[in-house]
């Protein structure tokens, strides 16, 4: 079979079909009304559009705070004495040495 | 007064969206003539269609009017065919055992005298798109284009957005896909 030439015939067949230029009816009219309702959501878009950021903004704060909490070195460990301290501050008048009982 | 393509343009990008309507009423012939090149199912002709005026509205102000409207939303159109075609890859695999009849007859005419097969016969037209539909996208968007629509390399590559070596190196494995499929053929229906 001789390819070349099939291939050579069916490309001049394919040239011959005159492409179909039909437009569906109203086509246009479709194509505006989809353009209408587009920019009708617009706005919905814009205000989404504006809240993800806002969004996006906030949680990369947050990521930023939480990384400097772990990453900050602790602080020595003051519970004992704070306690202490707190003891100490409340017990403070019953500490007193008694002065006012009788000789 | 009919206002000139230009006008509806700028019109356009300054905010009045109607007068995208003629732009659209005046090329949606040439846009559907492309589409119907690359799809065969109407449903899928007019969505690539609606898709091409959707994106062409959305990018208007890439338009800068130093080639004619037309051209620029013909690149739009072919580059939207081309997407259209990755997207819906079909089984391009599968066995010529499916052709019809008037096919076949054609078929079996070529192969007893070449010169007895007319080129414009329906079983030859219905056998090159079932050719094309087999070919990958790129090839066939090459076909289409450098074969049968006789476009130069360089058209070719301001269409696609290729590099011109890279539409000949296209072009090359593209007729090499053809005949493949086009052995193929011949090879399960004549051996």
């Amino acid at each position: 079979m001789n390819l070349p030439e099939l291939q050579k015939k069916l490309i001049a067949a394919a040239r011959l079909q005159p492409p179909d230029d039909r437009v569906p009816y109203a086509f246009e009219k479709r194509i505006m009304a989809q353009l209408a309702a587009r920019s009708a959501t617009d706005h919905w878009v814009f205000w989404a559009r504006g809240l993800w950021r806002a969004a996006a903004a906030c949680v990369a704060v947050a990521v930023v705070f939480g990384a400097v909490s772990l990453l900050k070195p602790a602080a020595p460990d003051n519970s004992n004495d704070l306690s202490q301290d707190f003891e100490n501050t409340l017990l403070a008048s019953a500490d007193l040495p008694d002065n006012s009982s009788p000789p | 007064m009919e206002r000139s393509e230009a006008e509806l343009i700028a019109a356009v990008l300054a905010g009045d969206a109607a007068s995208f309507e003629p732009l659209v009423a005046k090329y949606s012939p040439r846009v559907f003539a492309t589409a119907r090149r690359y799809a065969r199912r109407e449903s899928e002709i007019e969505d690539i269609c609606q898709e091409v005026w959707l994106k062409a509205f959305d990018k208007l102000k890439s338009f800068r009017g130093e080639a004619p409207f037309e051209h620029w939303l013909m690149r739009m159109a072919v580059r939207t065919c081309y997407d259209f075609l990755r997207g819906h890859q079909r089984n391009r695999v599968s066995s010529f055992s499916e052709i019809s009849e008037p096919e076949e007859d054609w078929l079996e005419r070529f192969v007893a005298e070449p010169g007895n097969a007319a080129e414009d016969a329906d079983a030859a037209k219905m056998l090159i798109d079932r050719v094309l539909e087999k070919l990958s996208p790129e090839a066939r968007l090459i076909i289409q284009l450098l074969e049968i629509e006789d476009r130069s390399v360089k058209e070719i590559a301001v269409i696609t957005g290729w590099s011109v070596p890279l539409v000949k190196v296209r072009a090359f494995r593209a007729r090499g896909e053809m005949k493949k499929i086009l052995a193929r053929i011949t090879k399960e229906k004549y051996l």
